[in-house]
């Protein structure tokens, strides 16, 4: 453990009364980087990083988040957004509501920078959560994760029920935030191409194994003039144990 | 994180206000003439000379009103625990935003105690409010009607128990079903079925009765029997009490009578065959001395003059027993009854606890 280090898993295990839906997870994520968690359907993406935010606990081995056990205190929840899978938001409160909701459940909170963004977006801020569109309340859920003001962004699948156009917009957000703030941030993906355009580092996660981990810079050189795509395509293929990224 | 359980909760509190007010209205409004009715009424009845029949017939005025105030105190503790209790949290697992709110710079420990807390606290205060109204404007039949068990679970304090307890109940059937509407129908199941073991099984228990032994009175016992849905439940949970013959029940203002039997001086029961051996030809002619009851066709003079014969017969080794709660337990009945459904919530409330933690 370092604090090159932002998420380490070490034999990390998750049951389902007798169902697995992670086993025996090793990975280390390095910090300061934009990191793309791609796997099939089913490898354990969404599990890892409940695990990782401290929404579960694990049933075997270890997790560790910026050094500490996640989600056991407030400081440590503080140092961690995270937006969930479809994002959701309490549909009978307002935009401005949730950031009051935000304010108040977190005391790094920053409302400039929260208020600054959903004016940026164009959202009214007497709008209820409910009468977002998908893209508007994806948007609403990374502002209350970034006003937080959080070491490490963690974000499970936050574009997966969105159309192209808000895909993209959210993505480059994503992409602008790390920037501006100099945060960590973890991104899960079933799409190689949500992740391309922003991530500088990939993990590809099949049946919880790490089958390929690596800067997409360094894949890329090593790949040969292979796309990322076909690339962790190949590793996510049954037949095909991760030799190429040894080689 | 008061201030967003407040912010979530403040609709349905706004709800319960208005209906809290609307209440409290009808009651101040009709309030008074109540208590001046029964005040002319004790006038009247102390020139007349017999108050007891008119009191009694006092206590059953305003029937419909009255009945609608006691289901209001019965059903509100329900409603609490359906639509406060059961969405707290099943309503969070239901939208998905558990995780949202799990990942603010708050414990889910500490989100679930101020939840409980705040929602649970407004619901003893709502509960409170409305038996408090309900016990104010009631107070002049209440009087005239000398039952106060009678309307134990509609008045005082605790209501505020069973309030407590629904809400947490509806809290801890959220939690497991995770659904807002399965919740409420299970927190309703639950809770009438508590209320109705705790009335009829476990009040009866808390405390030894007391007794009392009067000498059996020709006049006014015979083989009368009774039924309603509530001397079946009690039969069902206490077993049936009822000896060969039903004296008349005394006259015993707000005591709460458990039973009235015919025994002898060591406590044996009559029994049918002692009763037919004593006296072959009771029971031929119809009911018995019971005094006539309105819808009742009485008895022929014969049967009567038979069963008066009877009873004065037995009456020289035979006595009523009369097992009996006193009046002036009914505040300690009211304090234990809030104890235990009060103690009962707060081992809810701290399973929930338990089990939010352990999924941390």
């Amino acid at each position: 453990m370092t604090n090159d280090t932002v998420l380490a898993a070490n034999g990390l295990g998750k049951r389902y009364g007798r169902r697995w839906a992670l086993s025996d997870c090793t990975l280390s994520v390095p910090a300061g980087r934009i990191v793309g968690l791609v796997g099939p359907n089913g490898a354990g993406k969404t599990t890892l990083l409940r695990l990782a935010v401290g929404l579960l606990a694990p049933t075997t081995g270890t997790v560790s988040v910026l050094g500490g056990r996640p989600g056991g205190n407030p400081y440590q929840l503080g140092r961690v957004g995270f937006v969930a899978q479809d994002t959701p938001a309490y549909p009978h409160l307002s935009v401005a509501d949730h950031l009051r909701m935000g304010a108040w459940l977190n005391g790094s909170w920053d409302r400039g920078l929260a208020e600054h963004r959903i004016a940026q977006l164009g959202l009214d801020p007497r709008q209820r959560a409910g009468k977002l569109s998908g893209g508007q309340r994806a948007q609403l859920a990374l502002t209350l994760a970034v006003a937080k003001r959080p070491e490490l962004l963690v974000l499970d699948e936050p574009v997966a029920s969105l159309d192209p156009l808000a895909r993209r917009e959210f993505m480059s957000a994503i992409a602008g935030i790390a920037a501006e703030h100099g945060v960590s941030v973890v991104l899960s993906s079933h799409l190689v191409a949500d992740l391309e355009r922003v991530c500088d580092f990939v993990v590809v996660l099949v049946a919880s194994r790490v089958r390929l981990a690596g800067a997409v810079e360094d894949l890329l050189a090593a790949a040969g003039g292979r796309s990322l795509e076909d690339l962790v395509i190949d590793h996510m293929n049954p037949d095909n144990h991760g030799t190429e990224a040894r080689r | 994180m008061i201030r967003l359980t407040w912010r979530q909760f403040r609709t349905a509190a706004a709800v319960a206000a208005g209906a809290l007010l609307a209440v409290a209205v009808l009651a101040a409004v009709t309030g008074p003439d109540l208590a001046r009715a029964y005040a002319a009424t004790l006038d009247a009845c102390a020139r007349a000379g017999d108050c007891a029949s008119a009191t009694a017939a006092f206590a059953r005025t305003d029937s419909a009103l009255a009945g609608a105030f006691g289901a209001l105190v019965t059903f509100a503790p329900a409603l609490v625990g359906a639509f406060w209790g059961a969405p707290l949290i099943a309503r969070e697992f239901e939208a998905g935003t558990f995780p949202l709110v799990w990942t603010q710079s708050v414990t889910r420990t500490r989100w679930l105690l101020v939840k409980l807390a705040v929602v649970g606290l407004a619901s003893a205060l709502v509960a409170g409010l409305l038996s408090l109204a309900v016990t104010w404007w009631s107070r002049p039949l209440d009087r005239a009607a000398a039952s106060v068990y009678a309307t134990f679970g509609e008045r005082d304090v605790a209501p505020i128990g069973y309030a407590l307890f629904a809400f947490a109940l509806g809290v801890a059937a959220g939690m497991l079903v995770r659904r807002t509407v399965p919740a409420m129908a299970v927190t309703l199941f639950a809770f009438v079925t508590a209320r109705v073991c705790t009335t009829y099984g476990l009040r009866p228990r808390l405390f030894a009765p007391e007794h009392r032994v009067l000498a059996l009175n020709p006049e006014s016992t015979g083989l009368g029997s009774e039924f309603s849905p509530s001397i079946m439940l009690n039969s069902w949970f206490n077993g049936s009490k009822s000896s060969a013959l039903d004296p008349a029940t005394p006259v015993m203002p707000d005591a709460w009578i458990y039973s009235t039997r015919v025994v002898d001086a060591r406590g044996h029961e009559l029994t049918d065959t002692v009763l037919d051996a004593a006296c072959p030809n009771i029971g031929a002619g119809g009911g018995g001395g019971a005094p006539a009851v309105p819808g009742h066709v009485p008895a022929p003079d014969s049967a009567r003059e038979a069963m008066r014969a009877c009873v004065s017969k037995l009456g020289a080794t035979y006595h009523e027993l009369v097992t009996y709660q006193p009046a002036s337990r009914y505040w300690t009945f009211q304090w234990a009854e809030l104890a235990v459904y009060a103690g009962a919530a707060i081992v809810l409330g701290a399973a929930c606890v338990w089990w939010v933690r352990r999924r941390a």
